[in-house]
């Protein structure tokens, strides 16, 4: 990228704001976090992460207008574990109608047949479509961290795909609408890759 | 497909990590950075820091130390002991841990574990167990491990607590099998397999590693999630790419 990207964290109330400031601070991005619109808007690269609900995460945003001044972004946003469930259009959890900027429905890992909920440690990425988001990881046997119960089912904006009793979309991409159901902060090299990549989108694209 | 994990556990004390689980005479074994920092190069898919200074004397520490891990590390990391409230639990995960794990304080106030899982979601909500088998049979619950004067034996069944903590929210459970713990004579595979049954959250064996045979053992038996050690790892006795080369060829999925 010709110039450092101007980051800005957005605080949705998640714990792992802090993680993803640092997982940044190792790629050399010292990011801003902010909930002041004017701030968001100008930034080139907008993260917002999450951990937590979705019904009290979306309530969060609603209650501050960011869930507007999210959709009408323009540069390359991405959504982190519930950041990224926030992106689609409704979360099963809380019967919650979320941003919709990625087609899709947010549902529970199935309930039955003894699958082990919440879906945590590290999983197999297995490429769906050729994105720049995802380069460097094509030939590779790529795993990340994940750590949630919710999960959105393949769909025509999935990038990646994992599996755990059903196949959900690990990597998503609607335009400049990015999401990462694991927690790239957490996943070691192939995580640092991923979040080198998305900085590395233009934000005039 | 979803991995195995392997978890060295590292005691920590005043900001040091320190050798001799559980017993006195601790011995200071280097920096948490720098241990955190080995692990993660060597593969470890996770750590837990074990915060001896705090829980027995039931006095707060300071956690300087989970920021500074924090910034270096770039895999997931729990910490564990004298976390009493959701006012210590925060400012362990806003320092930037991804899991508190609490014991003696839930075994005190069962309802902590809701409180915690309310307060931050159930994937950040471990719960530690420490059991031993009674002369009956039964597998009990212990409280207050940390101190050798203060341990105590309860009278609440080891699967009973197991199926209320899950009740409660615990998204995952960590069984320390006491009776194995520190023999290096391998997992309690019959203990663990029959928490196994009842637990559909992960589940991390404790207490007992002694070979890379072992872990095998427990993940292909008692069907647990990750397997957690610390003296094996920390005396240099079994290096983590070796055991995951050995357990992949015995037909685990482990991380790469």
């Amino acid at each position: 990228m010709a110039t450092a990207p101007d980051v800005v964290l957005i605080d949705a109330g998640g714990t792992n704001i802090g993680s993803v400031r640092y997982a940044l601070e190792r790629l050399g991005v010292d990011a801003a976090m902010s909930d002041d619109p004017a701030r968001i808007r100008a930034a080139s690269h907008v993260i917002l992460p999450g951990v937590g609900a979705a019904a009290p995460g979306m309530a969060r945003l609603r209650a501050s207008g960011l869930d507007a001044v999210i959709r009408d972004l323009t540069q390359p946003v991405l959504g982190v574990c519930l950041g990224m469930q926030l992106l689609f259009e409704h979360s099963e959890e809380g019967d919650t109608p979320c941003l919709g900027v990625v087609r899709g429905q947010v549902r529970h890992f199935p309930r039955a047949g003894g699958l082990r909920v919440p879906h945590m440690g590290w999983n197999a990425l297995v490429a769906e479509r050729d994105d720049p988001l995802l380069y460097g990881l094509e030939s590779t046997d790529a795993h990340a961290y994940f750590v949630h119960s919710y999960a959105a089912p393949l769909g025509p904006d999935t990038l990646a795909r994992s599996d755990h009793g059903m196949a959900f979309s690990a990597v998503v991409r609607r335009g400049n609408f990015c999401g990462m159901q694991f927690h790239p902060e957490r996943s070691a090299a192939v995580g640092a890759r991923l979040l080198g990549n998305f900085l590395a989108l233009d934000p005039a694209a | 497909m979803l991995t195995r994990r392997l978890i060295p556990c590292l005691d920590v004390r005043d900001g040091q990590v320190v050798k001799g689980v559980r017993f006195r005479d601790h011995k200071v074994m280097g920096g948490i950075v720098d241990l955190a920092l080995r692990y993660r190069d060597a593969g470890a898919d996770e750590l837990v820091f074990y915060d001896i200074t705090a829980s027995p004397e039931g006095r707060r520490v300071d956690r300087a130390w989970v920021e500074r891990v924090a910034r270096v590390i770039d895999i997931p990391f729990c910490v564990a002991g004298g976390i009493r409230s959701v006012d210590d639990a925060r400012e362990v995960l806003h320092a930037g841990a991804d899991k508190v794990s609490v014991n003696s304080p839930a075994l005190e106030r069962p309802a902590l574990v809701g409180e915690l899982a309310e307060a931050f979601g159930v994937q950040c909500v471990v719960v530690g167990v420490d059991s031993l088998r009674d002369a009956d049979g039964e597998w009990r619950v212990r409280q207050y491990t940390g101190d050798p004067d203060k341990t105590r034996a309860l009278r609440r069944r080891t699967l009973d607590w197991v199926a209320e903590a899950q009740r409660l929210g615990a998204g995952e459970i960590v069984l320390n099998c006491m009776g194995t713990d520190g023999v290096r004579a391998g997992y309690d595979i019959e203990q663990l397999a029959a928490v196994r049954a009842i637990c559909s959250v992960p589940l991390v064996a404790s207490g007992g590693a002694g070979t890379p045979a072992h872990f095998a053992e427990v993940f292909a038996q008692a069907d647990v999630d990750a397997a957690l050690a610390a003296s094996v790892f920390h005396s240099g006795a079994i290096a983590i790419p070796d055991l995951k080369r050995s357990l992949r060829e015995a037909g685990i999925a482990v991380r790469p």
